[in-house]
Parts: structure tokens; C-alpha cells; sequence
């Protein structure tokens, strides 16, 4: 519809409703509009759902096992006969595995990211952009069976006494995993930096790397700190690779070489196992996913404070 | 720094001597052969309308222009004599001679006062310690700055206001000791208040640097400027001492600028 007979049509004439080309078009619009909020109605209503059944489960597990033995125990092992409900060992283990993805993905992501931002050209940075973020299409499970085929193999030769399953392979795979994330958005952080502080840096008689260094990275950093945090936060919730590469033995140790188990790995070998509904086994996945939940949850929001106090500083 | 407030009794020899250069953005040119003589510890005016290719002018004097995408430049440019384009002379080494304040006040948001007025040493990674509370009392006292922030030289330099963060950005670029200071509209983002305590400023600065102020103000050339070049379209039309200029121009352009007739 032109939009000159919208205007011409409306001051004036009173036409009735549903009859001209106006009122067909906000009926439409207005139908739209419902659709729309019917969408964003569903996903808040799916997220409400999943923490209320989080929050059931959790609380019939602690009402019968109690909080003290979730959080004084050291042993995590509630499908034996001798039940021990210490969390500690999971956390351990899904800690060890993100630590070493971060010990990859930090250097590997910034410094991706100071060259495609800084360095690069820009015709380069068009094409290392997108080829970097393929990385981060690509199927965990994929990267799992990588970790456990290929990596494992490899660093076995390096280190000997190195398990098959172990935290180290899983998290270096992992750390190529997120590797996209950081560099992605530490970019655009980097990016964001105003021109006229790379020139204020220049004009002194600086040279490009003091200028990166020591002006630029510094004004990004909010970015890229909440970049480092929002990929960490993937890491502990990945499930495919460490549930593949690192083992399934839950274990309170920071040794990256033997077998470990990560709270997701613990929830896929529990739902994929014939644990019946209902009983106090099942219930523990829920536990750990409350506890999974409320880490992440504690990393998004300070990775958002991150980027709000960012923004607010340039 | 002793503050000479005479002006000096003879005119000075020439700092920076620009001849013929020819600037473009792109396919663009936006100089077309502009020659221009700033003599030494004075303060030489840029004046014309928006986009007429002042700050371009500007920026060619320390190379900052080429630093712009698809920007190049011709002619020559000479500081003491010596070609600034030619191939011996680094770019890098020749902003250390040549400094620059921008239009936008823009103290580097992650450090504080103290380490503002000390980043073009530690950038160039030539800052003595035992040095650094000299220079930056020096450099704030120049900048006329010292006595507002001297008990604040901690606290974030984003956190001046901005006529503060303006005469900041002066004194940091006076503690890597120029010879020569480009001033980008030094004051369009500023107060009346502010504004004038920066002249004020650049007025005590002459005494000991060459300094060259783009404007699109004409009473602050009038006032601070002791030869003004009127620039339009990216021609010189016309350039002498600031006093003639404004009383009694050469040509009739520059009337009609100066008159408010266009602009």
C-alpha cells in the first residue's frame, strides 16, 4: 500500500471500520502483535517451567537427604549401595575441565582477537571472522570423539601415566570449542574502542603495539572480560565432550590426568541410565542441575555487569 | 617553565613550512595545493567554513592523515628544513615533535590523571621514574590544570568535566616535551568558560611552542592567533597576520567570510 493514501485518508474522512485498507491492515497488524507476544510469552513460560521443576525436585531431595550432606561430604556416589551425596567431586570436575578449556581459549581468543581487530586487514578480518566463528557451529559431539580419538592419543605420548579418559584432553578440545566466543565478541569489544584514543595514543609518538596494548585492550577490557566470562560459562555447561572424553568417575581431585566426571556428564549418565522416576537417584540430577544453574546464572550476570560498566566507560 | 609574555620582537623564523601539499580521501581530494609558513613559538590560525580541509591540513603536519583509510597526501612539509615525508623519517619519531589536540577531549578512559599526563612517555617507553611526579606537575601546571586536580591526581581522568579533561589532554601532550602543538577545534566541545581558559592558555603556550589552531570560531583566531590562514574549499585564499586579516582582508572572499556573509 503507498504510504500517500494512508496519510491522505486519514484526517478527514470517517470510513467504516473493516472496510478500508487501513483497517485490514492494523487487524493484520494486530494479529501479528499477538503472535508475537504469544512467542515471548512461551519462552518465558518454558524458562519459568524448567527452574519450578528444578526447585520441586531439588526440594524433595535436600527435605530427605539434607543440605549438610550435599555440602560436607567428599564422596559422589548416588547409584552404589553406600549413597554419599557430596557435590564436590562434580564441581571439581566440571572446574578442572573449565579451567584447562580457559587456559587455551584466553590467550588463543584475545590475542585472535587483537589481530583481527588491529592488525588484520580489512579485507583478512572479512574473511577470519566468519571462518573462526564455523568453529563454533561445529557438533560437540563431534569435538567429543576428537578429544577421545585424536588429542587423547596424542598428549598420551607426551604423558605417559595420561589416562583414556581424562579432564585435560576433554578441556583443551573444549578450549578450541570456545575458543570462537572469546575471539568473537573480545573483537567486537576491541572494535567498539573509539578512534579517537588510538589517535590520541599515536599522536604522542606511540607505535601500533604500545597503542594496542596498553590504550586499546585497557578501554576494552569490560568486553572482554564479560567475552572470557560468557565462554567460560559454555564450558561448564558443555556436556557432549566432557561426557565422552573425560570419563565417569566423579572424583575430588584437580588432576587433569585421570578420569573425572563433570556435573553435566553426571546428568547424561543418569537421564540415558534406567534410573526410574521418582526415586531419590533420579531426583540428584535435578540437584545438580540446580547447582549447574545457579553457577552459570552467577557468570552471566556478572559478565553483563562487566558490559555495562564498559559501556558506560567509553 | 618561564613564561615569556612579551611576543617576540622580530618575526620568527619559519617552524613548519608547507608547500603545495594536496590531500585526498579516497578519489577525493580535498586540498588542492595549499602552501602555508608557521613560524616559530607563535600561534598560527586555520580558519574557514565545515569541510573546507582545515583539520586535514592539520592532520598532515604530524601525519595523522595518512593514518585515515584511503587517505594519501602530495607537496612538501618541513619542519626546521627537513622534509617530514621523506622516506628517513619515521612517522612515530616525528609525532613526538609534533603534538596534537583533538576536537573531542579524549583522556584515555582507563587511567587516572597522574597516568594521563604520563602516557606518551610510557607508550614511547621512555619515562624515567624517578622523573614521572616532576613531569606530571610541570605538564598540569603548563596546562594550567595543576592547582584543580593536584589532590585528585588518582581519580579516573574520565571524571574531570570537560574543559578539565581538554587541558588534560593538553598537558599530556606537553609532557613528551613537543616543539610543535596542533590544536583540532580545541574548543568546539567546550563551554564559553572552558573556552576561555584554554585560549588563555594557548596564549601562555606560545612563548614556548609552535602552535597551529584549526577553528571554525573567528573571534577565538582573532584572539589567540598571531597569523591566521583563511582556507575554503581546500584553497588558501588567503594568509597573513592575524590583525591585517581580520581589519583590513585582501580579498573579498575573505570578507565575505569574515563579515558573517557566508560560513
Amino acid at each position: 500500500m503507498p504510504a500517500s493514501s494512508e496519510i491522505l485518508a486519514m484526517p478527514t474522512q470517517a470510513q467504516p471500520a473493516g472496510h478500508t485498507p487501513q483497517a485490514a491492515a492494523s487487524r493484520i497488524e494486530r494479529v501479528i502483535e499477538a503472535l508475537l507476544a504469544a512467542c515471548s510469552i512461551a519462552t518465558v513460560l518454558t524458562t519459568a517451567g524448567i527452574l519450578l521443576v528444578l526447585a520441586v525436585e531439588t526440594w524433595s531431595f535436600l527435605r530427605e537427604v539434607g543440605i549438610g550432606k550435599l555440602l560436607f561430604d567428599t564422596e559422589w556416589t548416588p547409584l552404589f549401595a553406600q549413597k554419599h551425596f557430596g557435590i564436590w567431586p562434580l564441581v571439581a570436575g566440571t572446574c578442572l575441565t573449565s579451567l584447562c578449556a580457559i587456559a587455551v581459549a584466553l590467550p588463543l581468543g584475545v590475542l585472535s582477537a587483537i589481530f583481527m581487530s588491529e592488525l588484520a586487514s580489512p579485507r583478512l578480518r572479512k574473511w577470519c571472522k566468519p571462518l573462526l566463528e564455523i568453529l563454533a557451529g561445529v557438533p560437540t559431539i563431534v569435538y567429543g570423539y576428537f578429544a577421545l580419538v585424536v588429542v587423547t592419543p596424542i598428549l598420551q605420548r607426551m604423558i605417559p601415566d595420561l589416562a583414556g579418559f581424562n579432564a585435560l584432553s576433554a578441556g583443551l578440545v573444549m578450549g578450541i570449542m570456545i575458543t570462537p566466543i572469546i575471539a568473537s565478541l573480545a573483537e567486537d569489544a576491541l572494535h567498539a574502542v573509539p578512534k579517537g584514543l588510538r589517535e590520541a595514543a599515536y599522536a604522542l609518538g606511540a607505535s601500533k603495539v604500545p597503542t594496542i596494548l596498553r590504550v586499546v585492550v585497557p578501554a576494552a577490557m569490560g568486553g572482554i572480560a564479560a567475552s572470557v566470562i560468557i565462554a567460560v560459562s559454555r564450558a561448564v555447561g558443555e556436556t557432549m565432550i566432557v561426557a565422552i572424553a573425560a570419563g565417569q568417575q566423579p572424583r575430588l581431585t584437580l588432576d587433569p590426568r585421570v578420569p573425572i566426571e563433570t556435573m553435566t556428564a553426571y546428568i547424561v549418565q543418569v537421564s540415558m541410565g534406567d534410573t526410574p522416576a521418582g526415586t531419590l537417584e533420579y531426583r540428584t540430577i535435578f540437584v545438580v542441575g540446580s547447582a549447574l544453574f545457579l553457577l552459570t546464572l552467577a557468570m552471566n550476570v556478572t559478565s553483563y555487569k562487566l558490559a555495562k560498566r564498559f559501556r558506560r566507560a567509553t | 617553565m618561564t613564561l615569556n609574555s612579551t611576543p617576540p620582537p622580530r618575526p620568527s623564523p619559519i617552524k613548519l613550512n608547507v608547500d603545495g601539499v594536496r590531500a585526498w580521501f579516497g578519489t577525493n581530494r580535498v586540498l588542492h595545493g595549499v602552501d602555508l609558513p608557521i613560524a616559530e613559538r607563535s600561534v598560527t590560525a586555520i580558519i574557514g567554513p565545515s569541510g573546507c580541509g582545515k583539520s586535514t591540513l592539520i592532520r598532515c603536519l604530524n601525519r595523522m592523515h595518512e593514518l585515515s583509510e584511503g587517505a594519501r597526501s602530495e607537496g612538501s612539509i618541513t619542519l626546521d628544513g627537513k622534509d617530514i615525508y621523506s622516506r628517513e623519517v619515521d612517522p612515530v619519531l616525528l609525532r613526538r615533535r609534533v603534538g596534537m589536540v583533538f576536537q573531542k577531549p579524549n583522556p584515555f578512559p582507563s587511567m587516572s590523571v597522574r597516568d594521563n599526563v604520563l602516557a606518551g612517555l610510557r607508550l614511547t617507553g621512555s619515562l624515567d621514574r624517578t622523573r614521572a611526579d616532576d613531569v606530571v606537575e610541570k605538564a598540569l601546571r603548563d596546562a594550567a590544570l595543576w592547582d584543580e586536580v593536584k589532590d585528585r591526581l588518582g581519580a579516573p581522568g574520565l571524571g574531570l568535566s570537560g574543559g578539565q579533561q581538554q587541558r588534560l589532554c593538553i598537558a599530556r601532550s606537553l609532557a613528551v616535551s613537543p616543539e610543535v602543538l596542533l590544536m583540532d577545534e580545541p574548543c568546539s566541545a567546550l563551554d564559553p568558560s572552558a573556552t576561555s581558559r584554554i585560549e588563555d592558555l594557548i596564549h601562555a603556550l606560545r612563548a614556548t611552542y609552535t602552535i597551529a589552531i584549526v577553528t571554525h570560531h573567528m573571534q577565538q583566531a582573532a584572539r589567540v592567533s598571531d597569523y591566521t590562514a583563511f582556507l575554503l574549499s581546500g584553497d588558501l585564499v588567503e594568509f597573513s597576520e592575524t590583525n591585517r586579516l581580520f581589519t583590513s582582508p585582501r580579498d573579498s572572499r575573505t570578507e565575505d567570510y569574515i563579515t558573517g556573509k557566508f560560513g
